[in-house]
């Protein structure tokens, strides 16, 4: 008998079937992995089983009982806990880890008793040693760093005698260490039988840690397989369910000429200085892990924070001291964070598009409308932005289509140099594979393209040159036909010898 | 790539168009349903003379709003809008009264006064980044001090004796200043017509030009629009400088139409200000702050007014009302917000 039971689940939002008819199954001590693009449903199938939506039609099972959840607290007691990928939303920030770590004895209900300081610490260092974790217990959750939080979610969960962890991509956040660090705590939860769900985009991990993996496309559950047994080719193109046109890097000619350049550029927050250049048509990828300083220097060298340094476009020195002044120097910047500071969710498609070139739509102060929208549904048209309308709001847009948006502003303006940083995150193969496309037509124009990311497979993909950031330095430079995985990794890891030992020795106290 | 059209979903639920409706419409059709009540309770409330009073009363109000709009279109708040039209009501009393000016001073000054007020809001809340509600309440205390040490709490009217003994005043309120509240032109009161004219130009301005574009940008997310190259701390500071120069017109209008520089008078109208524009969010649904909302917003909060001070409902009652309308209007803005 399996653990969970999901058989022909069904649900609909009004005329819209997200999921239909799927059948879904996770065993004791197993970690079934759950693939798909974005709007395939998995998330919509996470929500049903931890009581968020409820379900049209379908039953699911817990060992053999049926089971019908119509809020979060349903799910809980029947054993199914979740580790969301905001980890923000289920703590609470200006109380310390001890509290957050122990919330269930304050708000417990009928256990809800007095209880002491000393004892809440000593049951909170239990719960994080389960999980193999070290937080100061005196931390204060708005000082951890995004794997602390999602260990101390997972801890949580843990402590709550789940017997089904759901995992929502659990390692975006993290680093290489950490991500190891959270596969031992898995293999260590495997083997006292709980079953866990996986949702993630990276096929590497989910060969490493998923016994079973099920690939979701257009709300169908469309095929399991056993991890080994599959090729990574073989769920991509299922996920996609059409030919997967993968962006293999060519050799492009460069012409040489130098576009922009930077010169002991002080980064505030890392304390170090970079200097670099990137040449006209050439994409320079970036490669770091998290906490790298990677989204630190490219904001520097975007003005938006108080950086000291020498920029020079073309050859001309400029100086560029907010992001007014890098937009004016034919500087555009795609950040990480796309809602928080790459587009406006409350505003339209159009208005997104016009922002940066706003002045070539408003010669004299009045905005030309008919230019702008016509300008818009071209834009829309060329970089395969779904949109009802251009004035339809972003918001309502996907992450992968918000993203074309992120950086279709930038092609009105008369840009020469592009920064990206970590472009793909959040979003689908198909959307991906858009954005690669656009960023190699941008190079072939002549522009100069600045490429930050910790998706080193990305950069082989993509890049002609490839620099290695570690610890806020550019610790490695190479060609692309020079550079593997292994020797990013190598390289990105480097500047940080003590992560390696360290995990040694975690890997040394583990039963 | 495919679109996605609308008509792809034609079986809309009726309760989500129902919901709909009432959010693009509900306060329009709040605001017909007010004067079908009024027109049905009293037959003196639809008639020329009532209708231009109403718009006469609030022209005031509406003048305010706009101020208050523009700093919620950047996304703060200006809390000491009341206090300026008390200042800018006081200082042109006392340019005309105590000094004798000439119209154009009697304008100037009181304008300039309420630019540097917003300057000061700018200052405080931009630059030195105290929250715009508790940075403006500061201000606005020190406004009110400001205004009250300067007249030494008397209001001032034409030939009045001066506060510190020395005789009587030499000035009058001039019939030149006075026709701004109280004169007519085409027998329509010259308030009304201009406040239509500043809500049409500042439509306008918001809707059609890049300037009212990076107003909006600005407000709709401050990072994102820096990030694009708007120079966002520039714009905050224009609106808070907007917002003092509308409240200071305000208080020109105010003094003209009562003919006194009365002390503390612009105190009622930061609230019905505010609540005009906070009316006018649900305005067509537009969910954001805007001109024509914020006129409608004044509107209804004047009609109320009007309507209810005929029905012989005392002034201290009809607070409640105003406030139950905001709520409305609020819920119908707020309701299905979260998604």
């Amino acid at each position: 008998m399996s653990l969970l039971q999901v058989q022909q689940l069904t649900k609909s939002f009004g005329p819209v079937d997200v999921l239909k008819q799927v059948d879904f199954s996770v065993e004791p001590g197993e970690v079934h992995a759950l693939l798909g693009v974005n709007g395939a449903g998995k998330s919509t199938l996470v929500k049903i089983l931890s009581g968020d939506y409820e379900k049209d039609d379908g039953s699911i099972q817990i060992n053999g009982e049926e089971v019908h959840f119509t809020s979060p607290s349903e799910a809980q007691a029947k054993g199914i806990a979740i580790v969301v990928q905001e980890v923000d939303t289920g703590l609470i920030p200006n109380l310390p880890v001890v509290e957050n770590l122990t919330l269930d004895l304050t708000v417990g209900g009928k256990n809800s008793r007095p209880i002491s300081w000393k004892k809440r610490r000593h049951i909170a260092r239990e719960r994080l040693a389960k999980v193999n974790t070290h937080i100061p217990l005196n931390q204060l959750i708005e000082d951890c760093t995004l794997s602390q939080k999602q260990m101390i979610l997972l801890a949580r969960a843990v402590a709550s005698e789940a017997k089904i962890i759901i995992f929502d991509e659990p390692t975006a956040p993290l680093s290489d260490h950490e991500t190891k660090q959270l596969f031992q705590v898995i293999e260590e939860l495997k083997t006292q039988g709980i079953g866990m769900i996986y949702i993630s985009h990276r096929m590497q991990e989910i060969s490493q840690i998923a016994e079973r993996m099920t690939v979701m496309r257009d709300g169908k559950a469309v095929a399991v397989y056993e991890t080994g047994k599959v090729s990574s080719e073989e769920v991509i193109q299922t996920m996609l369910g059409k030919q997967l046109h993968k962006a293999d890097y060519h050799h492009r000619k460069i012409s040489g000429e130098t576009m922009f350049e930077i010169e002991h550029l002080s980064v505030p927050e890392t304390g170090k200085q970079v200097s670099l250049t990137v040449g006209a048509g050439e994409i320079v990828g970036v490669a770091g892990l998290v906490g790298a300083g990677k989204s630190e220097t490219a904001n520097a060298i975007f003005g938006v924070t108080n950086a000291k340094g020498k920029w020079f476009v073309n050859g001309h020195s400029v100086s560029i001291k907010s992001p007014r002044h890098a937009v004016n120097a034919g500087l555009s910047f795609i950040p990480e964070e796309r809602r928080k500071s790459g587009v406006l969710i409350d505003s339209s498609v159009q208005e997104n598009l016009s922002l940066p070139a706003l002045k070539s739509f408003s010669p004299a102060g009045w905005i030309n409308r008919k230019k702008e929208h016509q300008s818009a549904l071209e834009q829309i048209e060329e970089l395969g932005i779904v949109t009802s309308s251009p004035k339809a709001l972003l918001k309502h847009l996907s992450g992968g289509n918000q993203q074309k948006v992120s950086i279709g502003k930038w092609l009105n303006h008369d840009s020469n140099v592009f920064i990206f940083d970590e472009p793909t995150k959040g979003i689908d193969i198909g959307a991906k594979n858009d954005v690669f496309r656009l960023i190699t037509h941008l190079a072939d124009q002549g522009k100069g393209i600045l490429y930050f990311t910790s998706e080193f497979d990305e950069l082989l993909q993509i890049a002609d040159r490839i620099l290695v950031m570690a610890d806020g330095e550019i610790t490695d430079e190479m060609q692309n036909q020079e550079a593997t995985e292994a020797r990013l990794m190598t390289a990105a890891a480097g500047g940080n010898a003590v992560e390696t030992v360290e995990y040694q020795r975690l890997s040394a106290a583990r039963p | 790539m495919k679109q996605l059209n609308i008509s792809d979903y034609p079986q809309q639920d009726l309760k989500e168009r129902i919901v709909n409706f009432f959010m693009k419409f509900g306060t329009l059709l709040a605001l017909g349903l007010i004067i079908v009540f009024f027109s049905l309770t009293n037959d003196q409330f639809l008639t020329y003379g009532n209708i231009t009073d109403i718009l006469r009363s609030i022209s005031i109000v509406t003048l305010v709003a706009i101020g208050v709009t523009f700093s919620m279109i950047v996304g703060g708040f200006d809390l000491s809008v009341g206090s300026t039209v008390s200042l800018a009501t006081v200082a042109s009393g006392a340019l005309l009264v105590w000094h004798s000016q000439e119209l154009l001073v009697v304008l100037i000054v009181p304008l300039v006064l309420g630019a540097l007020i917003g300057l000061i809001n700018a200052f405080i809340v931009v630059k030195i980044r105290i929250p715009d509600l508790i940075g403006t309440l500061a201000v606005m205390y020190i406004i009110n001090g400001v205004h009250l040490t300067y007249t030494k709490g008397y209001s001032i009217y034409g030939n009045m004796p001066m506060p510190d003994g020395s005789g009587t005043a030499p000035g009058i309120f001039i019939p030149a200043f006075q026709f701004i509240g109280q004169g007519r032109l085409f027998n329509i009161p010259f308030p009304v017509i201009l406040m239509v004219v500043i809500v049409a130009l500042v439509h306008l301005f918001l809707n059609y030009t890049r300037a009212g574009r990076l107003f909006y940008m600005t407000g709709g997310n401050k990072e994102a629009a820096r990030l694009s190259g708007v120079p966002v701390n520039r714009y905050r500071t224009y609106a808070y400088v907007i917002s003092g120069v509308f409240a200071a017109l305000a208080g020109i209008v105010l003094a003209a139409r009562i003919g006194t520089g009365q002390v503390s008078a612009g105190d009622p109208l930061l609230m019905d200000g505010v609540a005009a524009a906070l009316i006018g969010y649900s305005v067509f649904g537009a969910g954001k702050p805007n001109v024509i909302g914020t006129f409608v917003g004044a509107i209804i909060i004047g009609i109320l007014l009007n309507g209810l001070t005929m029905m012989n409902v005392p002034y201290y009652a009809q607070d409640i009302i105003k406030g139950g309308i905001l709520v409305g209007a609020l819920a119908l803005t707020y309701f299905r917000k979260k998604e």
